[in-house]
């Protein structure tokens, strides 16, 4: 494969955004046939690097090649009719409609009669031949996650694509589907498509690719090694610049009092079914508890009934001896809450705002920056440039809107809004879901500091080895219900696994006995 | 097909420049001044001259002028009333109706009367203006309090409402307050009259037949009121947030449900004013037909100029020079054309705020064509 010949070839590519060189002289080359991982953290330059490949952006300068070809984009439509094809990471699915008729979407034909049948053999075609299943009848919204990534993939085969860009693919994915979309990987490559694999799992990255770039602020770091014999240490140095410590250090430390007490607590789902029911915990000041628990097992709501943005059917809350129950969210605020959001783009921040106006949304009522009935422009300002400093924040300016910034850089906003008030109490919920090892470290080193200042802090979170080393307690949640708490030190992952499924550690203790006994 | 030349649209990925949406919005207004000038033109007028016959009727004289801003008042203001609602996504389409109940209430001050009828002007015009609020905020607190707390969709419930207050003010003009059984009531008593310029004819004889009145400064001093709201108080953040991310707002503890009662009563009250500023600058009694439908124009207004309150005036002045020169030529639909026009424009020109367009020639664009051929 090492001498197949080039798919793409792109060389010193240029990219400048106001204020931000975006893609510097980058060069980057596919093998046909290849799967060809793109690593950087976010904000490093390869969404750019690929929008440039699919005609969403032209280069200030560079050239691409395909297939031995210089091509000149004007549109995306010009790179699918060389055959580029983008697997996006937010699908471009209508959910009312079939997945054939999600595939012709856009297309020229059929040009009247739809016909369907007959395109829904030709989709079947393709997925035979590269053992993608999935109905072609089913509407969107009746299939999975995983069958929906399949639709896209499937889009992009339809229309003749010879290199697929895979855009961050497994991070809506479950495990099971993340191998099976490894597979898929592998089954395309067999049969002669190439593919770029944009990702910052490390270990996945491992799993497939055969040759990897890493980008670091706009420029190539490493240009198409052989994946064969690197270590996941050297590529993450090579993707944040300096060793990463990958076994994160805490401090012992004696907790204190009970901060947060949740007994009995009940409440339900968007959809109204018993999410929470009966559930009971503390945590005390200084100490660190994670709920380990299968995604929608009752962690946001849990989340959301602590911070005061979900009604509780029954149970009480309390936060320092301040009644919570039910109380609505400034009472949570003002009694030292301090919330990481799952969602940090619809909840915890205003895409269209700066951030100024970002990170002063839970001080804005307190001297200095809410100042009577006014708000404080100068001091809020002030605070906001100090709060980037401090943690790092990579923008322009202050005066940057939110949605502008990149996942890690919006979670420090957030982090920095949050932290910055010395809480009693921090909800985060999923903190470092998504972001690349850089800002993962730096998330976690927060949240350490914090323990160490006194926080009570609840982490909710789906990555158990996070879970592990920051936790000094992991308590396992399993359809609204704790199933058991482990002091994390001597945490099993299997004995945490089976909990998460739905056994109670007591039964597990039990068997255990039992079998040590007979 | 050999154009020497091909159009590419590009998506914008920085921020347009600060001067961008202002020279875009004038720039459209122009164009639609010029597609109007066609569309006079090929119905066989000459188009310079209708434009300078408008442009002498809405500009020409100080008395142009003040007609022209005496129809920009209640604009501005209703105008103003918009910006505030839609500035937290709020669809208040009610000022209409606030407007009727603002000139309403203002008149319970003269018709019942609330003071005695000799108070002296000092006294009468500041009730007046406040009672017109108190009405706006009264018609704006219904759906507001609907919305906040059943959630019912204020489009439809401010709507309704505008039809309700038009037709509760025709049975007081009607029914009531009917001067010798015409449809409006007897002309209130100069001393309930806001102060015009032609007021004062008789020390500066240069004011003689200028109809300005004090409601222009009301509606002034409202777009700054609105802008300071909006820029630097506490309330206006919450708006702009509540506006931008609901659920993040709420997140900060932001009591949506009374912060929709309150703007729906803010927007209501400035559209109020517009009704008082009306009957008793302009009018000077309650009758039919007070608005032709400036309660919709603000709408147009408030887009037009993108939600910025000292925009809303300037384009108020636009709107109300279409209007004076509408009645001033004939047929009167040629305001009109020009105000759809300007609307579709203006619209339009958000594309260049949102794509960059570029004009592809020589090598790159027989590049292009190669490709896609």
């Amino acid at each position: 494969m090492s001498d197949s010949p080039y798919a793409v070839e792109m060389s010193d590519i240029v990219i400048r955004f106001p204020g931000v060189l975006a893609n510097d002289r980058v060069n980057f080359t596919l093998r046909k046939g290849e799967i060809h991982a793109l690593l950087g953290e976010n904000g490093a330059g390869k969404s750019t690097l690929m929008n440039v490949l699919s005609g969403l952006y032209k280069p200030n300068a560079g050239v691409i090649k395909v297939a031995g070809q210089v091509v000149n984009f004007n549109s995306p439509r010009d790179a699918i009719a060389q055959g580029i094809g983008m697997v996006h990471q937010h699908f471009m699915l209508v959910p009312t409609q079939t997945v054939t008729e999600n595939i012709l979407l856009g297309l020229k034909e059929p040009r009247f009669l739809m016909n369907l049948p007959r395109y829904e053999r030709k989709v079947q075609a393709i997925q035979e031949q590269f053992g993608l299943r999935v109905d072609p009848k089913a509407k969107i919204w009746q299939i999975s996650v995983g069958e929906q990534q399949r639709v896209e993939i499937l889009k992009t085969l339809y229309r003749g694509a010879n290199v697929l860009i895979f855009d961050e693919p497994t991070a809506v994915l479950a495990p099971q589907e993340i191998y099976e979309l490894i597979a898929t990987m592998r089954a395309l490559v067999a049969q002669g498509k190439s593919i770029i694999f944009i990702s910052h799992k490390l270990h996945e990255v491992e799993a497939v690719a055969d040759r990897i770039t890493v980008l670091r602020k706009g420029r190539v770091t490493a240009e198409g090694l052989p994946m064969a014999g690197r270590t996941k240490r050297e590529l993450a140095q090579l993707m944040v610049g300096r060793d990463v410590i990958f076994a994160i250090k805490k401090e012992p430390r004696p907790p204190g009092e009970v901060v947060l007490e949740v007994s009995n607590l009940q409440a339900t789902n968007n959809k109204g079914a018993p999410a929470l029911q009966g559930f009971s915990l503390k945590v005390r000041a200084g100490e660190i508890v994670g709920i380990a628990g299968i995604a929608g097992n009752g962690q946001s709501e849990l989340a959301e009934c602590i911070t005061g943005l979900r009604v509780c059917d029954g149970g009480t809350v309390s936060v320092d001896g301040v009644e919570l129950t039910n109380q609505p969210p400034l009472a949570a605020i003002l009694a030292g809450v301090a919330h990481i959001p799952e969602d940090r783009n619809r909840v915890g921040s205003s895409p269209n705002l700066t951030i100024t106006d970002n990170v002063i949304m839970k001080c804005y009522r307190r001297d200095p920056v809410g100042n009577g009935i006014t708000i404080d422009d100068h001091h809020a300002e002030v605070y906001a440039r100090d709060l980037k400093q401090t943690y790092d924040i990579l923008a322009p300016s202050v005066q940057t809107l939110a949605r502008k910034l990149s996942g890690g850089n919006l979670q420090k906003v957030i982090l920095a809004r949050e932290i910055t008030a010395n809480p009693k109490l921090i909800v985060a919920v999923q903190p470092t879901r998504g972001l690349d090892v850089g800002a993962v470290e730096a998330i976690q080193q927060h949240l350490l500091l914090q323990r160490m200042m006194g926080a009570a802090i609840l982490l909710v979170s789906e990555e158990l080895e996070e879970l592990i080393t920051l936790s000094d307690r992991v308590a396992v949640i399993f359809d609204g219900q704790i199933m058991g708490v482990v002091a994390a030190e001597q945490a099993d992952i299997n004995e945490i696994g089976l909990m998460m499924t739905g056994t109670r550690l007591e039964a597990l203790r039990q068997s255990a006995a039992t079998a040590h006994h007979s | 097909m050999a154009l020497p030349f091909s159009v590419a649209v590009e998506k914008r990925t920085e921020d347009v420049p600060r001067w961008m949406p202002a020279l875009t919005s004038v720039g459209s207004v122009v164009l639609a001044f010029v597609f109007s000038a066609l569309v006079l033109w090929l119905i066989g007028v000459n188009p310079v001259q209708v434009y300078s016959f408008f442009l002498r009727a809405t500009f020409g004289s100080w008395a142009a002028f003040s007609d022209t801003m005496v129809k920009a008042t209640p604009l501005i203001l209703v105008g103003l009333a918009c910006t505030v609602a839609f500035k937290m996504k709020l669809w208040n389409i009610g000022a209409e109706g606030q407007f009727y109940m603002g000139a309403f209430f203002a008149s319970l001050v003269v018709l019942v009367p609330l003071l005695p009828t000799n108070s002296p002007p000092a006294v009468l015009i500041p009730a007046m203006a406040l009672m017109g609020m108190v009405g706006g905020a009264v018609w704006g607190f219904f759906p507001g309090v609907l919305k906040a707390r059943f959630g019912v969709n204020e489009i439809i419930t401010t709507l309704m409402l505008n039809y309700v207050a038009i037709l509760w003010n025709n049975f007081w003009i009607f029914d009531r307050w009917s001067d010798a059984g015409f449809q409006m009531t007897p002309t209130f008593e100069r001393n309930s009259w806001l102060p015009r310029l032609s007021d004062y004819a008789r020390t500066y004889p240069a004011f003689s037949g200028i109809t300005l009145h004090l409601g222009v400064i009301f509606g002034i001093l409202a777009a700054i009121v609105v802008w300071w709201v909006m820029q630097r108080s506490r309330w206006g953040y919450e708006i702009r947030l509540i506006g931008d991310n609901p659920q993040a707002a709420r997140y900060a503890g932001i009591n949506i449900a009374r912060n929709i009662v309150l703007v729906m009563m803010f927007s209501g009250a400035l559209a109020g004013l517009a009704g008082m500023s009306e009957i008793s600058g302009v009018v000077h009694r309650l009758q039919e037909r007070i608005s032709p439908g400036y309660g919709f124009t603000g709408i147009i207004v408030a887009w037009l100029a993108k939600l910025n309150p000292f925009g809303v005036i300037l384009v108020s002045i636009l709107f109300g020079a279409l209007i004076v020169a509408g009645r001033e030529v004939q047929p009167s639909g040629i305001a009109q054309l020009i105000q759809g026009f300007v609307l579709f424009a203006v619209i339009s020109s958000d594309v260049l705020l949102r794509y960059k367009i570029h004009i592809v020639r020589g090598a790159d664009h027989t590049a292009a064509v190669g490709e896609s051929a």
